[in-house]
Order: C-alpha cells, then structure tokens, then sequence
C-alpha cells in the first residue's frame, strides 16, 4: 500500500514521458489522474489507519542489498501519516494551476514534480536509513531543474547555491549513517533496530551534528538559510511551494524521525543550543521579513520564522509541544502555499511584485484579497484558523519544560508576523488604488477559485476541529518522545553508577 | 438554557449569509438578515435570563459542553459555553446595544457601495463578542478575544481606500497583540500551574495552588491585565483607540465604545478569584485605572474632534472600571460596564446623527454649532447622555461612577479616590463643552443644510436614551433594593466588602461628587455658551499646558522614537549588511574558496554540479570502502 502510494507518482511520470508532448490536455489529464491516485490512495491510507496504535503501521519489510543489511522498509505513524496526506494533496493542486512560467514545456514539469513527489513520499515513509537517505538525495534533483528551467532572471545562481548547500552537508548525514552501520555492528541500517543500540557518547555527538547538519540546511536553521531567499524567490512558484512547503517538512521530519530518536543523549545536550538558533531564526526571519521590499523574498523570510517556531517544539521534546510542531508543519505547508500562491497570482496579472507596486488591491480585486486575507489571518495565528491551533500547542508545550523561554520569546512571533503582513496588507491590499492596478485588474477566475477553496477549507477545518489529526498525531509523538526520554535517563543514571571515565563527557557542543 | 448555542450561532450565520451572497441579495435583505440574526439573539439572552432567574441563586451556572476543541490526551480546551449571572449580563448587553446600532446601520450605512460587506463583518464581531463572554474557559475566551480584535482591524480599516483608516487598522491591531503577547504567557502559567483552561476548575483550585500574595498569582494576574490593558485601551496601550475613530460612527459605538473594549473589564472581572490573590495586581489595576481615567479625561478637554472626544472619554471611562477592580468592586465595575455601553453608544450614535446631518464624515466640532433646533431629537438625545456621562442624578451613569467613587473612598485609597473626584469634574467639563460646542453658539457648518435623521437612526437612539434615562433603577442599592447587584451576588461571592467609615455617609459621598460633576458643568457653561472668546483666553493663560494636552502627551510620537524607528533600522539593517552581506558572503565566499581550490572542475554551469554529484558518490564510496578494508 505504501510502496504503491509512494512509486505511484513516478510511474506516472515515466508514462507521461511516453505522450507525445504536443497532447497538452491528455498531459494535464494524466499527469492529475496520477496524483490524483496518490492522494485518493492516502486518504483512504488516513481512513483505515488506527488511532489507538502508536507505532508504525501499513508496514513492508523486504530484503534489498542483503549481503550488507540494507533493507526496503516502509510505514507510517501519526506523525508520517498527515505529511504523505500533506504532500498528496498539494501535488495535484500545483500540477492544475495555470503557472506563468511553465505555459511551455509543461510535459518536463509534470514528470519533475511527479518525481518530486515520490521522493518526498519516500523520505516520510523510509525506515531503513540508506532508503531514506536515498529519497533525501533523489528530492534535489528535479527541484534543481524545477529551478534551473522554469526559474527567474537569476535561476541558475539559486540552483546551484541550493545544490551546493544540500549536498554538502547531505554527505555528512551519508558519512554518519556509515558510520552507524560500522559501529552498531548489527550489519542493518533499519532504524526501528538501529534506535535502541547505545553509542558511545563522543561518536553519538558527531553523528547527531553530521544528520542535524543535513537537516539544518533543509529546515532551513537560522543561520544555515543563505540559500532560502534565492531559492525561493527564484524558484517557479511552484517550485518554491514545494520547497517550502513540503522540502521544508522533509528536514523537520528528519530531525524528530532519526536525529532525536537515534541520538537521544546528544539531541537532549545539545537541545539548547539548536533551540537557540531555533529562536533566533523566529525572531531574525520576522525582522528580515519586515524589510523586504520584494513580497516574494517577504513571504520567503516569514517561512524562515515560522520553520524556526515547529523547530522549537520538536527540539524542546514535550508532548504537547511536538504534538503541536507535527501540526504545525501540515499548517505551515497549507498557508505558505497560500501566501505564495496568492502573491503569485498577484505578479502574473501585473507582471512585477515589489511591495511599493501595488495598492488598493481590495477595492479591484475583492475575492484575491480575501483569500490573501484568510492565508494572512492564519499565518498571524488567528484563533480559528489552523494557525492558533498548531503555534499555540508548540508554544504551551515548550513552555512546560525547562526550556520555557524559548516559549515566552518565541510567543513574540505573534507580535512580529503581525507586524510584516499587516504591513503587506495594508501596502498591497489598501490604501488608494496604484495606477496600473486600475487598468488591469482581473479578478480571480473560478478556476482559481476552486484551486485555493481546499486550503481555505483545510485551515479553517483544523482552526475549528483539529481532534481528528491531534488524536492521530499524539500517540505517536508520545510514544517517541517518551521513548526518547526514557533513553536520557538511562545514560543519566548510569553516568551516576558509573566512576566517570578519564574524559570529562562533553557538556555542550563536541 | 440549552439553546444559549444558538445565541452565538445565529449572528455568525447572518455574517455567513452576507459575506458571501450579500452582492446578489436584494438590499433591504442585508438589513434584515443582519437585524434579524441579531434581534433573534437578543430574543434568545432574555429568554437565557429568564431560564436563570427560574433557578435559585447558587444554581445559577450552566455548562453547556459543544464539542472537543484543541484537546491532546484531554488536555487542552473543550468548545463549551458558560451561562452564569455574569456572562448572562454580558451577552444582554451585547445583543441589546448591538442590535440598536445594527438597526441603525441600516440608516447610517445606506449609501455605502458595500453595505452587505459592513454587515456581514458587523455580525461576525456580534459572534465573536458573544463567543469572547460565553466561553467556560481561558483558551476559547482567548479565541473570541483575537475575534473582536480581528473585527476590529476589519472594521476600523472599513473604508480601507483611506490612508488613514488602513493605518489605524493596522496600528489597533499590532498594538492590540502586544497586549496579548503578555495575555498568552499568562495563559501558560496557568496551564502550568493548574493543567487546565476550565474557569471552574482553576477559581476552585486558586486559593490553594496560588498562595495568597505570592509571585505565582501576581504573576497570572498581571500578565492576564496586559491583555486586558491592550484591548480595553489603558496606559500605556492606550494609543491606538483614538485612532480607531477612523472606522464608520456605528462601529465606533458598538465596539469601541459599548462592547469589545469592556472585554477587559469582563476579563478581570471573571477572574476575580485570581486577583483578589495578587494584591500587588490589584492595586497595579486601581492605579493604571486611575491615572488612564485622569490622563484620557484631561485629553479630552482641548480635542476639537466630536468622535476623538467621545473615544478619550471611553479609555477614561474604562479606567474608572479598572479603577473599581483594582479596589476589589468587580460589581460596581460591571454596573459602569452596562451603563458605560448605554450612554457612550448613545453618544456615539447622537454624533453619528450629527456627522449624518452635516452630510458625511465631519468631525471637526469647530465646524458645528447652533444644530440645536435644526436636530432637536439629536440635542436632546445627546444631552441625555453628556449629563449621564457627567454622572448627574438621575441617569445611568450617575449610580454606577457613584458606586465606583464610593467603593474607592471605603478601600481607603483616598490619593485614588481624588483623581477619581477629580476626573468627575474634567469628566463633566469636557463632555457639555462638546455639547455646548455641537449644538449651540453660532453655526459655523458654511453652506450645508442639516436634517435630522429619518426614524430608523433615531429609533435606536430613543431606545438607548430610554435606557440610559431609565436604567439607573437597575444599578440602584437603596433599602435593600438592589437587583442587579443580587443577581450578579453569586459571580463576586468571594468579593471582600469593607466596611463602611462613619465619616462621610453614603449620601455626603453622593452629594459631593454631584456637586463636583455640577461644577464642571457650570464651567462649561461659562466658557462655552457666552461663544469661542473665553475659551481663546484661557488657551493663551495655559498656553505650555494646552500645547501637551492638544499634542496628546506626544505619546505616540515617543513610542515613534522609542520602537517603531529603531525597529525598522535594525530590520534594515539585518536585511541588508547582515543577511546580503555577512551570512551570503560568508557562503560566496566559501564557495569561490572551494572552487578555486578545485580549479581543474571550474566548467560551465551544469557540468559543474554533475561534478560535485560524482565527487559525492565518489567521496561516499571511498568512505564506505575505507570502513570495510579497516
């Protein structure tokens, strides 16, 4: 069932290879009855799946490179389940939209975000490290030509920096999972095997700091995010909703999934020192985001601050906290496809998107604005929206543990996305009417309409009623989180027994 | 009581209805629908009291459970509803004043192009509003809390093609969530403490988790307050209340006058429990109260701007609400509530009326005057409220700004209890002279031919005049006749009443505070009726001190300095010299290292990354063959 969710996608795309690319509407057609499968395929995956079982379920175990232990091993828990739901969804929604900038050449982007799909499928469900690992490095690829291709005046600058950036320290994660194999002995590179061994705690260090490495870039973490703005705002649009929205979640995932669950010891060490840098992308994206002149190099430092925020409930481990984190990166993909989308829409009809080109929106466009509103509201954590729910959770939880600062600073991101978007509202959405914007405004078709209607049904849906993820997403996160804690302790009491050894064990940073 | 549900559903279904088909209804059908929705909730909240009344006192309290909301392993906050004296008084307050001002929208709003958008927004506040004082506990408070404030923004920013009004929106709600910053880490400390949102539980379990007095309580309380100091517009939150004026007159009566900005005075008030174990937080409370009663009142001496005025009367007069708390008389503080949402929505409507009359938007009073037989109905109906606001026997106002004097004065708080008396007299002052200016004098409105309002503005204005006439009956205490103090008796159990000195009685407390109220009023009358000349002296005589009160206390250019400038100079900053130039050059850089380094693969473009791809499989491999040769 997986396995047929997951590859789907790129059996799509190898038969979309196989139309004549002139037969533009039999592409559209298949390339959205595949993901439409997927997506079918999921939520029938959602409907069966059993809330009561916190562990991994739909699971396929199958021998691969058995001569060294590498094995297909696939399943989901409440926390993978919502992100293959996430992802199933938006795919089709992006491969319907009338993109500007891929009116040519629409075969080549349907295969590359159909591939995409998979790859990103696969890094959610993996549960044998080299599979996963072998997802996470096939993602960089058609999000480089989706960049290369179909990007803007500086595409291939951004996709080289993001090339560059994600592999190098992708190699790393690679080194640590070799390294694991060697150490741990067990020849298998499965992780529900692998997380139970005891490492040595200096090595441990060094293998969380290679994976958090590789999926600091990903997040991005403050202050490995260089490649973010470029990327994004380079990026077709939808190649920067798929990076934000779903690649993003590949590198938080990453983290709760194998860096916490691997390295417990060396997550719960080092734990105030990514919170810190957590916090601080919360706060400088806001800032940063506030000073941008461009509303898609606005909206992609805003992402920054509100990754940061899902980071700091992963990392403070709380139940609650990293219940709302999982939340929050379903929240998070939905409205930032939103804001982007909508400001997409906005630089088509215009053809420029810098913040001092617009005003008066509202008054010539009134369904665009209230759309760009309810994506706004939920971005600002408007209770009702998807927002609240997610943000509020994170920030309650994490201020349970001892980490609570970070929950009363990070609640100042309420303050600051407040201050960046009411601002581009009130720029681009009020005020009189810019000159240009008079002459061609033309207000949202009903196709567009119908493509943005499901967002704003999912964020009011889980602003109003999230019970039926929150029961899917918490037992799951209990039990990892708990797991995990369990772990902490059990070093901790034996460092006690134990006569410490010659070395004094690293407190912080190896 | 089992249908108090449909209290709050009604209005968010007549939001739902005009939101999205209001463009195709047929116009008299927005009206109808918005009204309707309203007026049938008003319906429903009598009908609530009369179910509550049929109850003994001490069974006055009604869950009603709707659905699980943000729950985890059942921790977290059901959506359920609470239907008690307090939040039974506030949902008759609200329903009864917002559906008066709904009518009169239909008059006031007419000629908008957006009609059905102004209603289906005026109804969506009525749901928020309602959700804000029937929620059984913190966190979906807090979800009506962030509603209002939402329409709010919505509403001030109505006509949103103003400059003006776009910034006034957005101001009143950025400044409105720094209050709420504080609002939620309260809310943490409370889950932290007590492992619920539920009211019950927490005022049950208060008095022994929080010791009385200790850095716990104090700090829920005051945290809590920062919220309420945002939303109710006190020191030093104030700022962004005058601004809100922006917005259309109805909605500056119903929800920056009547209704949301007493969403803190509510809060405090359904939090007495925890107060009265903070007495730090409380006398805190009293003295921000007092002082944004005093500083808001003396603002408004000078303001020419009928509605600017009437909005620095509502943040002094919401001070005397705090004002009350901060001495621990939550009823009194509620009794101003009630008679506050009469008289300053029948203030607010009476300008409305006036600013109708003159054909739009004027609110410059020195382009008033003499309207007093060109409006009669408007004269009289605002006079009604002027001197119930200058808190004259016998209207509304003078029973519940007496209890508050009289509560102050019993506390013992004497330095408060002058600022109170005081204010009384600046209170009175300001309020004829905005009256006197309006209405009498010589016309200085030019060419325009006023016209009072047709019926449906001045229905609702009658209805609220009859109430502020009439009301005091409510609030009266007098020979054990007290019916609305009885009714909220079971809400304020807990509330300590001292008792009361020998020195000044009751009615020498009284009679001081009419006397002081009468006396602003004469000065008033002195310096106004007898025209412009004597006001032009006295501004000469105080020239230094009009030119602080006409600037506001330059508050808001202080905040300008203070955070707003060198906020955007660090976001500038970072934006640019750090992010493009540090963090960017610092990769460039690297990365120029790299390929120099490597300067057999500099190649073109693609050829490049296939390169570094090759040297990663390369690099892997060598690493894994390194691990199995060792």
């Amino acid at each position: 069932m997986l396995t047929l969710i997951t590859f789907l996608p790129a059996l799509g795309a190898v038969l979309i290879g196989a139309i004549a690319r002139e037969r533009a509407r039999l592409l559209r057609a298949a390339s959205l009855a595949v993901s439409l499968g997927a997506f079918t395929l999921a939520l029938w995956l959602s409907f069966t799946f059993d809330p009561s079982l916190p562990g991994m379920q739909f699971e396929e175990r199958r021998p691969w490179i058995s001569e060294i232990g590498i094995g297909y091993h696939v399943g989901v828990d409440g926390i993978s389940l919502f992100l293959v739901l996430l992802t199933t969804f938006l795919v089709p929604l992006l491969l319907l939209a009338p993109w500007d900038a891929v009116k040519e050449r629409y075969k080549m982007f349907s295969i590359m975000v159909l591939l995409l799909e998979t790859a990103l499928l696969g890094v959610f469900v993996a549960l044998d490290l080299v599979l996963f690992y072998v997802f996470w490095e096939a993602m960089l690829i058609p999000m480089y030509f989706l960049i290369g291709i179909w990007g803007g005046p500086q595409r291939s600058y951004a996709a080289i920096k993001f090339f560059l950036y994600t592999m190098a320290t992708s190699v790393l994660m690679l080194v640590a999972i070799i390294a694991l194999y060697f150490t741990s002995n067990l020849s298998t590179f499965d992780w529900t095997v692998l997380q139970s061994i005891q490492l040595d705690r200096v090595l441990e260090f060094w293998l969380f700091g290679a994976f958090v490495a590789a999926f600091a870039v990903k997040i991005p973490l403050w202050p490995l995010h260089s490649w973010l703005p470029d990327a994004y705002s380079e990026a077709p649009t939808a190649g920067t909703i798929l990076l934000a929205a779903l690649m993003s979640k590949a590198g938080l995932y990453g983290l709760l999934r194998f860096g916490l669950t691997l390295f417990p010891t060396a997550a719960a060490a080092m734990a105030p020192y990514l919170l810190a840098l957590a916090l601080i992308g919360v706060i400088y994206g806001a800032l940063v985001a506030s000073a941008q002149k461009d509303l898609k190099r606005m909206i992609a430092y805003a992402s920054l601050s509100h990754l940061g925020l899902v980071a700091i409930g992963i990392l403070a481990m709380s139940q609650l906290g990293t219940t709302g984190s999982v939340l929050q990166m379903v929240n998070h993909g939905i409205i930032i496809t939103g804001l982007f989308w909508t400001v997409a829409i906005l630089a088509g009809r215009f053809e420029r998107r810098g913040l001092e080109d617009f005003g008066g929106v509202m008054k010539e466009m009134p369904r665009l604005a209230a759309l760009f509103f309810i994506f706004m509201l939920a971005a600002v954590a408007l209770p009702g929206t998807n927002g609240f729910v997610g943000e509020f959770l994170i920030l309650l939880g994490t201020f349970l543990t001892e980490y609570k600062i970070y929950a009363i600073l990070g609640a100042s991101i309420a303050i600051l996305t407040a201050v960046y978007m009411l601002w581009m509202a009130q720029k681009v959405f009020h005020g009189p009417t810019a000159a240009h914007i008079e002459k061609d405004s033309r207000d949202l078709k009903p196709r567009e309409i119908m493509l943005l209607a499901p967002l704003v049904a999912v964020i009011l849906w889980i602003g109003i009623y999230p019970k039926p993820l929150l029961d899917r997403i918490s037992p799951s996160v209990e039990a990892l989180v708990s797991q995990a804690h369990s772990r902490v302790e059990f070093v901790q009491e034996l460092l006690q027994i134990q006569p410490r050894s010659s070395e004094e064990p690293p407190g912080g940073a190896p | 009581m089992g249908g108090v549900w449909l209290v709050l559903l009604l209005p968010l279904l007549g939001s739902l209805i005009n939101g999205l088909f209001g463009r195709r209804l047929p116009k008299p059908w927005i009206g109808w629908v918005a009204c309707g929705s309203v007026g049938l909730s008003l319906i429903l909240s009598v009908r609530v009291l009369f179910d509550l009344l049929a109850l003994p006192p001490e069974g006055r309290i009604f869950t009603q459970p709707l659905f699980d909301w943000i729950v985890v392993n059942d921790q977290g906050a059901p959506f359920s509803l609470l239907v008690d004296p307090l939040s039974t008084l506030m949902i008759l307050v609200v329903t009864g004043v917002g559906f008066l001002i709904h009518v009169y929208s239909i008059g006031y709003m007419g000629q908008d192009p957006d009609y059905s958008r102004y209603f289906s927004w005026l109804n969506l506040f009525m749901f928020s509003m309602l959700l804000l004082v029937l929620a059984d506990n913190f966190l979906l408070l807090f979800v009506g809390w962030e509603l209002v404030g939402l329409c709010s923004y919505l509403l001030i920013g109505f006509w949103f093609s103003k400059p003006t009004a776009a910034a006034a929106a957005q101001k009143a709600f950025i400044v409105n969530r720094i209050g709420d910053f504080g609002f939620m880490i309260g809310l943490f400390l409370l889950f932290a403490t007590f492992g619920t949102f539920d009211y019950l539980k927490i005022f049950e379990g208060a008095p022994e988790a929080l010791p009385y007095g200790g850095a716990l309580a104090t700090a829920i309380a005051l945290l809590l307050f920062a919220g309420a100091v945002g939303k109710s517009a006190q020191i030093p939150l104030y700022i962004w209340l005058p601004d809100a004026m922006e917005g259309p007159t109805p909605v500056s009566a119903l929800i920056h006058a009547a209704t949301m900005v007493t969403a803190g005075v509510y809060m405090v008030a359904r939090a007495h429990v925890l107060y009265e174990l903070a007495p730090v937080s409380m006398a805190l409370v009293a003295s921000i109260g007092a002082v944004t009663a005093l500083m808001a009142a003396s603002i408004a001496l000078v303001n020419n701007d009928i509605k600017r005025v009437l909005a620095y009367s509502t943040i002094s007069q919401l001070g005397y609400m705090f004002l009350a708390a901060g001495v621990g008389a939550f009823a009194a503080g509620m009794f101003h509530l009630t008679s506050q949402a009469f008289t300053k929505a029948l203030l607010f409507l009476a300008a409305g009326s006036v600013m109708h009359a003159l054909g739009g938007e004027e609110t410059d009073m020195r382009k008033m005057g003499g309207l007093s037989r060109k409006l009669p109905w408007t004269w009289g109906i605002f006079l009604i409220g002027a001197l119930s606001m200058s808190g004259i026997f016998p209207f509304v106002a003078f029973f519940s700004k007496d209890l508050i004097l009289e509560r102050v004065f019993i506390s013992g708080n004497t330095a408060l209890w002058i600022i109170g008396l005081f204010t009384v007299l600046l209170t009175a002052f300001y309020m004829l002279r905005a009256h006197f200016l309006t209405f009498h004098g010589r016309p200085r409105y030019g060419e325009k031919n006023p016209h009072e309002s047709p019926p449906v503005m001045l229905w609702p204005m009658q209805g609220l005049a009859a109430l502020t006439l009439f009301g005091g009956v409510l609030f009266l205490s007098f020979a054990g006749f007290a019916p609305l103090n009885e009714f909220l008796a079971p809400v304020f159990a807990g509330e300590i009443v001292l008792e009361q000195p020998a020195v000044l009685s009751e009615g020498a407390l009284m009679a001081t505070s009419l006397l002081v109220a009468l006396l602003g009023i004469g000065i008033a009358w002195l310096v106004y009726m007898r025209g412009l000349q004597p006001a032009e002296a006295l501004r000469r005589a105080f020239r230094p001190l009009y030119t602080l009160l006409d600037g506001k206390y330059y508050v808001d250019e202080l905040y300008y300095a203070l955070f707003v400038w060198p906020g955007k100079k660090i976001s500038e900053f970072l934006a640019t010299v750090f992010d493009l130039g540090l963090l960017d050059g610092i990769i460039n850089g690297l990365a120029r290292l790299i390929d120099r380094a490597g300067g057999a693969l500099r190649r073109i473009e693609s050829g490049y990354i296939r390169n570094y791809a090759a040297w990663v499989l390369l690099g892997a491999l060598g690493v894994l063959i390194y691990w199995l040769m060792r």
